[in-house]
């Protein structure tokens, strides 16, 4: 390849921060930097008497920083509810790109004592020695979706129902097939990322509920959680599936792909249900102009609601309408069906 | 399959002594051939699987379109990953270039200057940073392995970036509509395709440019010699791969009608697998536009077959790496005598009075 002259630092070095500083400068001129959902966190809510302002709380937070919609609605959902309250301080401390870096970020954060930690871990598993940590240090940690296997490392685990989420799309497609009197339906299933633990709970799910009904998936294909691996995978499968019942597809980022592959092929004698509740599926239901009839939720809502309980904890206060006086010890969010019917309630909480 | 042709096509050779087909240009000829072998099996195979689709013409039709469709994008990446190769480089960016350009082009300043500014946008970042591709490995004397794979990381952090971490929704018509038009009935998509592999042939054949980069590829000293400006052709060819990396982005955002940071992931693999297993030398200075295509088109195959089977994708991934290793390992057999490639591999015993090779 190319022959390495003696003062070739000096140039990389030169290059090297050319190419940054061009980088660093196209970041600041454009930016598409998404709008927390003020929707999706409770505002000042009167008749609550937990709302009024209270003991102050510092609440700590970290969130992988992973390039994809949830979990950016995640992070900008936490903030959004932590500014909602002049109580709390809120401290975000990055992530990084693995659990080890995760680790170190928040080994920083215990040094600070906040009063609660928000935690969203990049593996459950691999923080739960963080969490134990965290708690012996007497700081309450918040499990945000993805659990610590030990019930010591947190204070309050709330998370979201992958499995439920199989269940709620199962049910959906086997009660529509059923009222249409459908015997030996076709159906298709487009999975998210195959190696994730939470795509296998969710497949699961689906595939107990249909059985319940007496159906069975007949093609299921793995896509990335990408709109282009949805538009590949659905572009297959149509093939593969000449005539269709329903789909469901686990992830409505791919679902536009997945969309989009079907009114390429002027596909429509089938009904479509995705999967997390973003706000484009939300208002494809309603308007009920594409095959996409119902989603069912994983809403990063759950964000918001973390940081409402960490100020609550932080506070020794319950929840209002539970007749304890401290909040649970776990949450776990059902997955909801939205509808054309009820499109219109849940848009708000749309990302 | 491919394996079996062309090792029995390898001893016939060199039992034959030299022959006209033994020639490079025929080299070439017969990894094509034995790749067209591989989509006649595959096809084989679907119609084993699922008679009841295969017998229907216009299902057979329309499948190999959707099959051509899925090749385009990833198509037109692989011609420029080929000229990048062939020049004795490496490209791990041009996934994340096509995320890249297709974020730019999709953010709504963007998306507020019509398709014509879109895909402008998505060329210039794509030309751009294939720039500062070629800039570094040239001038800058980084390792184009390096070099790539800093701009893979940086262009991924910056399409984040720019998006928030959002999938981008395209709401352009005509962007949208290139990805289901069809004209005669094959797919605009298809014919991009065609277009640009049609350039690249010329390009490569046909024009001191294609021989330059050959030149170079085979010895960089010598050609600097022989009065060629290597840096600067160096350089170009990285440009010429993110050129193929804008055109590609809107091929995505036109098929997936959205960008994001994650999209066209490892597609850098994928154009690098396809270009090798068309008879590409990694070590650079030979390979063919057509192989590269071939190539392209067995991956987009196997992945349509896969889903008409129903075998999950994992098995899908072992397949494909064992045809890489296969197409490889024909690539070596063809490229010494099967005498010396069984004598290394302690095969086969030299014959008295013939040195021992060490």
């Amino acid at each position: 390849m190319t022959k390495h002259i003696p003062d070739a630092s000096r140039r990389r070095l030169l290059f090297g921060g050319t190419a940054l500083a061009a980088g660093a400068l196209l970041t600041a001129c454009t930016s598409n930097e998404a709008e927390p959902n003020a929707a999706q966190t409770k505002g000042a809510d009167t008749a609550n008497p937990n709302a009024a302002a209270g003991k102050a709380v510092t609440i700590g937070f970290s969130a992988p920083a992973a390039d994809h919609g949830w979990i950016a609605a995640i992070t900008n959902n936490a903030k959004a509810q932590a500014g909602a309250y002049s109580d709390v301080t809120f401290k975000q401390v990055e992530a990084g790109k693995d659990a080890a870096a995760q680790r170190a970020a928040l080994e920083t954060l215990i040094a600070e004592k906040p009063d609660v930690i928000v935690l969203l871990p990049h593996d459950g598993k691999e923080l739960n020695a963080f969490g134990l940590k965290a708690m012996e240090a007497g700081i309450p940690v918040v499990n945000l979706d993805r659990a610590f296997p030990d019930a010591l490392a947190y204070r309050l685990q709330i998370k979201g129902d992958n499995y439920g989420m199989g269940v709620a799309a199962g049910h959906y497609i086997g009660k529509a097939l059923k009222a249409k009197g459908v015997a030996a339906p076709v159906i298709g299933e487009i999975a998210g990322m195959d190696e994730l633990e939470l795509t296998q709970e969710r497949s699961a799910g689906f595939k107990a509920a249909l059985a319940t009904y007496g159906f069975s998936v007949t093609n299921r294909r793995a896509a990335r959680f990408t709109a282009d691996s949805g538009q590949k995978e659905g572009q297959n499968l149509l093939q593969a599936l000449p005539k269709i019942d329903a789909i469901w597809n686990h992830d409505d980022d791919q679902g536009i792909g997945v969309l989009a592959a079907i009114s390429a092929a002027n596909r429509s004698e089938f009904f479509m249900v995705g999967g997390a509740g973003s706000k484009k599926a939300i208002e494809d239901i309603a308007a009920d102009n594409t095959v996409l009839k119902a989603t069912v939720t994983y809403s990063p809502s759950m964000a918001s609601s973390a940081i409402s309980l960490a100020r609550l904890i932080g506070q020794g206060k319950g929840m209002s309408d539970l007749v304890e006086l401290q909040v649970p010890k776990e949450i776990i969010l059902a997955s909801e069906t939205i509808t054309k019917e009820n499109a219109s309630t849940y848009l708000k909480l749309g990302f | 399959m491919s394996a079996e042709v062309g090792v029995k096509d390898g001893v016939a050779l060199n039992a034959a002594g030299p022959r006209w087909w033994k020639n490079e240009s025929a080299e070439g000829l017969w990894r094509n051939l034995g790749l067209v072998g591989v989509l006649l099996a595959l096809f084989a195979i679907g119609a084993v699987i699922r008679p009841d689709l295969y017998s229907d013409f216009d299902w057979v039709t329309n499948n190999m379109m959707v099959i051509l469709t899925q090749a385009a994008a990833i198509g037109v990446v692989t011609v420029g990953m080929t000229f990048v190769i062939i020049g004795g480089g490496i490209d791990l960016s041009v996934g994340a270039l096509i995320a890249l350009s297709g974020v730019w082009a999709t953010t709504v300043a963007t998306q507020s200057f019509g398709p014509a500014g879109m895909i402008f946008t998505a060329i210039a970042v794509g030309v751009g940073a294939g720039l500062v591709n070629g800039l570094l490995v040239a001038y800058g004397r980084l390792v184009p392995f390096i070099a790539t794979l800093a701009m893979l990381v940086a262009a991924r952090g910056l399409a984040a970036a720019i998006s928030g971490k959002q999938t981008q929704v395209s709401g352009d018509q005509f962007i949208n509509s290139i990805a289901k038009e069809r004209v005669l009935g094959v797919p605009v998509l298809v014919i991009i395709l065609l277009v640009v592999a049609g350039l690249g042939w010329v390009l490569l054949n046909r024009t001191t440019f294609g021989r330059r980069t050959i030149a170079i590829g085979g010895n960089a000293e010598a050609a600097r010699l022989a009065g060629i400006n290597v840096r600067g052709h160096t350089m170009l060819l990285y440009a010429l791969s993110g050129l193929c990396c804008g055109i590609a982005a809107i091929m995505l955002t036109s098929l997936a009608t959205s960008s994001q940071a994650a999209a066209a992931e490892l597609y850098e693999l994928d154009a690098i697998a396809a270009a090798i297993i068309g008879g590409t030398l990694l070590s650079g200075g030979r390979g063919t536009i057509v192989g590269s295509l071939f190539g392209v088109i067995v991956f987009s195959a196997i992945t349509n077959l896969f889903a008409i089977a129903n075998l999950p994708t994992e098995v899908q991934n072992m397949v494909k790496g064992a045809i890489i290793v296969v197409a490889v390992l024909i690539q070596q057999v063809r490229f010494s005598s099967v005498t010396q490639f069984a004598r290394r591999h302690g095969l086969s015993r030299p014959k008295a009075g013939t040195p021992q090779q060490t």
